[in-house]
């Protein structure tokens, strides 16, 4: 992708003032209603989630007591992969977010609520919520283009450095939850010296605190109580975070990375008004198609498009929006970019391995090394 | 005792142990999913019975868990229930107890949210969220020898609280209600009265109209022998207290009269940085919560305290008296949120 105001075909250049605005309106329709019928239903679902994914992770905790025996190794193993996902996806980033604010409960609040990430809640709530949401795609704003490690835009200058991206990706898949604390450290930012000292130093103790807490948790005090199946007991414990790192940097990359998703440049957003947020929120982000259970194990990210134009609305709501919205994308002539996790994940994976290399290394037509977009205009 | 010691730090240790296992969240959040009514538990109770009283009222008996204090008669506690998905808090008397449970009498109010949820939904099985019993609308030890109790509609809650658990040798109940239908509790204390253990004198508004001071003294001729507490609307509570002041009245307000509505502002919470407009007439309390901050809330009528907040700075208007408090940077001035509004530009620190 290049920033949409520099393209040949700027997809929105057919959109006029008034219809931005309606657009936005529009949108405001939707956002008042779901809000207006929010209700015991919403909090029953959550409440059950937050049970189901407590109960899995006391019993696959239990389980792997035993894991000396590997059908129990495999049960837990599986069992604790799920609970860890859904407790960092579907309930702690949506928590987190204010989703369940409005139903005043203190124990399920973005106040209050902790997950388990190396990253301690507040930090990762003012660089996700405040310049990932406010800022989504644009370039030298939001640094979730690329995490500040990978060049993911035809408009991020090019060195050597971002010829080893495939692999800082790989290894970051391996070990997101601390990648993301690390980027929640901004530790580029500190040693540019553009970050308070004081703020930095507090920082990296409130991460270390809680890579030390998870640690013990994880890496010794469960494996000890597991007795003679210890280490098979740390094994599983390592697995589970393995695959809960590898799902969830999947689930996040398929959501801005993959081709069709436009950026925006930083001058682009002067003076932007409710509606022209909108439009960038509708065309900074990408779905991913698939089953109940999909949405549900990606937090509803799988919905990403609707979650970025309404990331206060409770998750479970996503999936009644869509299509609405995507009708509305169809009325304006706008490419809702969706596709199943396979599809999305090698277009995105793709677009690693095609901007480590600098742009003129395919000559001028860009585009032609672009895979073929994923779009569906309903 | 010798064993004590050891077994003291053996669940110390353990305590210790299931913390470290259940990080980030802590124990009590898994236990919580087998038992919410145990020990140590955050207070909660479990609905276990809903009678009818009348039309519109309804008494709910609830068994509390095990860190529950008791409470004495008069006094009232908060609940906290999820109506609509929304917690809402809101204060009842106690109007009877057992060993394990006790009673709140709730009474279906026009467009009031909780007790119609209670009246006409609550369902045996449900957890509600609760604090320890509080207020001070008790009786006295000794208990004096006369006794009047003055009560209207709902009011007559802590009333029943005292009534039913005391025996008092002489007291006299003068309850409004606006018909013979629409009182609460009517066949028992009917009967008490019947049975001479108290007088009862009905005042059905609908038909008699609005109890006066003139009517009292008739009604109550040793009105001045006697120690009373009184609890219903604030127009009948303000014009018993103009009327008779003296230490001898106790009275309990259930509702905020508004007075006085300012010109409103702007209102910051200063740890969650969200900043709204606030009018003059709606209380921070709202204003906070439509916004989505977490606030503390209690009775929502400025009797429990449960909602003050330090005002950092700014200035607010009592809804109910019109006074104006006002905080200079560093006085940190607690205020009710639920009975003050904005007068001018508010720093709440939440």
């Amino acid at each position: 992708m290049t920033a949409i105001q520099k393209k040949a075909d700027n997809p929105i250049a057919h959109l006029s003032r008034q219809d931005i605005e309606a657009l936005g309106r529009d949108l405001d329709a939707i956002r008042e209603r779901i809000i207006g019928s929010r209700g015991a239903d919403d909090a029953a679902y959550i409440r059950k989630v937050i049970d189901v994914q407590r109960s899995l992770e006391l019993a696959s905790r239990a389980v792997l007591l035993f894991s000396l025996l590997p059908p129990a190794w495999i049960a837990g193993t599986a069992g604790l992969s799920v609970a860890k996902i859904l407790e960092n996806m579907e309930i702690g980033h949506n928590v987190m977010h204010g989703q369940w604010d409005w139903m005043r409960d203190p124990k399920i609040h973005s106040t209050t609520w902790e997950w388990d990430n190396a990253t301690p809640s507040d930090m990762w709530k003012h660089s996700h919520n405040e310049l990932h949401h406010t800022y989504t795609n644009v370039l030298g704003k939001d640094n979730d283009l690329g995490y500040g490690i990978m060049r993911v835009d035809e408009d991020q200058r090019w060195s050597p450095f971002f010829l080893g991206q495939p692999l800082y990706n790989f290894v970051n898949a391996c070990f997101f939850q601390y990648g993301i604390a690390a980027y929640d450290l901004e530790i580029g930012r500190y040693l540019k010296g553009r970050k308070d000292k004081d703020t930095f130093t507090r920082q990296v103790k409130g991460v270390l605190g809680k890579i030390r807490k998870q640690v013990t948790r994880d890496y010794l005090v469960h494996p000890l109580l597991s007795g003679p199946s210890a280490l098979t007991t740390l094994g599983a414990n390592a697995t589970a975070n393995l695959v809960r790192n590898l799902w969830t940097h999947s689930v996040i990359m398929c959501g801005h990375f993959p081709e069709g998703v436009e950026t925006f440049e930083k001058t682009s957003i002067e003076g932007e008004t409710r509606g022209d947020w909108y439009v960038r929120q509708m065309l900074g982000a990408a779905n991913i198609s698939g089953s109940k259970a999909m949405h549900l194990m990606t937090g509803n990210l799988s919905f990403q498009i609707e979650h970025h134009l309404f990331p206060d609305l409770p998750s479970n709501r996503y999936a009644e929006i869509a299509p609405e919205v995507q009708a509305l994308f169809a009325r304006h002539d706008l490419a809702y970019v969706v596709g199943s996790l396979p599809t999305q994940l090698a277009s995105a994976w793709h677009k690693v391995f095609r901007l480590a290399l600098p742009n003129e290394f395919f000559g001028k037509n860009v585009a032609a090394a672009a895979p073929e977009q994923v779009r569906e205009a309903a | 005792m010798p064993t004590a010691t050891p077994v003291r730090r053996l669940r110390e240790r353990v305590a210790q142990l299931a913390e470290l296992v259940a990080t980030p969240l802590v124990p009590a959040d898994f236990v919580d999913l087998l038992d919410p009514l145990r020990s140590g538990a955050d207070l909660r109770a479990r609905l276990v019975r809903v009678t009818p009283e009348t039309s519109a009222a309804v008494t709910l008996e609830l068994k509390p868990g095990r860190s529950w204090k008791g409470h004495v008669p008069g006094q009232y506690v908060r609940i906290g229930v999820d109506v609509d998905g929304v917690r809402q808090w809101r204060a009842y008397s106690v109007t009877s107890c057992t060993a394990t449970t006790f009673t709140l009498t709730v009474k279906a109010i026009p467009d009031g949210v909780v007790s119609n949820y209670l009246v006409r939904q609550a369902r045996p099985g449900t957890v509600v969220q609760l604090d320890q019993a509080t207020g001070e609308f008790v009786l006295p030890s000794p208990l004096p020898p006369k006794v009047l109790f003055v009560t209207a509609g709902s009011g007559l809650t802590p009333v029943m609280g005292m009534l039913r658990s005391t025996e008092l040798p002489d007291v006299v109940l003068v309850h409004s209600a606006p018909g013979p239908d629409d009182v609460l509790f009517a066949a028992e204390l009917r009967a008490l009265d019947a049975a001479g253990r108290l007088r009862l004198v009905e005042k059905h508004t609908d038909t008699d109209g609005v109890l006066s001071t003139d009517e009292l003294l008739a009604l109550v001729p040793d009105l001045a022998e006697r120690e009373a507490w009184a609890c219903g609307p604030t127009g009948l509570l303000d014009a018993l207290e103009a009327w008779w002041p003296t230490d001898r009245l106790h009275t309990e307000r259930f509702r905020p009269s508004v007075l006085v509505t300012g010109e409103g502002g702007t209102v910051s919470f200063a740890r969650t940085g969200t900043v709204v407009e606030a009018d003059g007439a709606t209380p921070l309390l709202d204003a906070g919560e439509a916004a989505g901050v977490l606030m503390p809330s209690g009775c929502r009528m400025g009797i429990c305290f449960g909602c003050v907040l330090p005002l950092r700075e700014g200035a607010v208007r009592d809804l109910r008296t019109g006074d104006i408090t006002t905080a200079a940077i560093g006085d940190g001035v607690l205020i009710q949120t639920c009975i003050s509004a904005a007068a001018g530009p508010c720093d709440l620190d939440v």
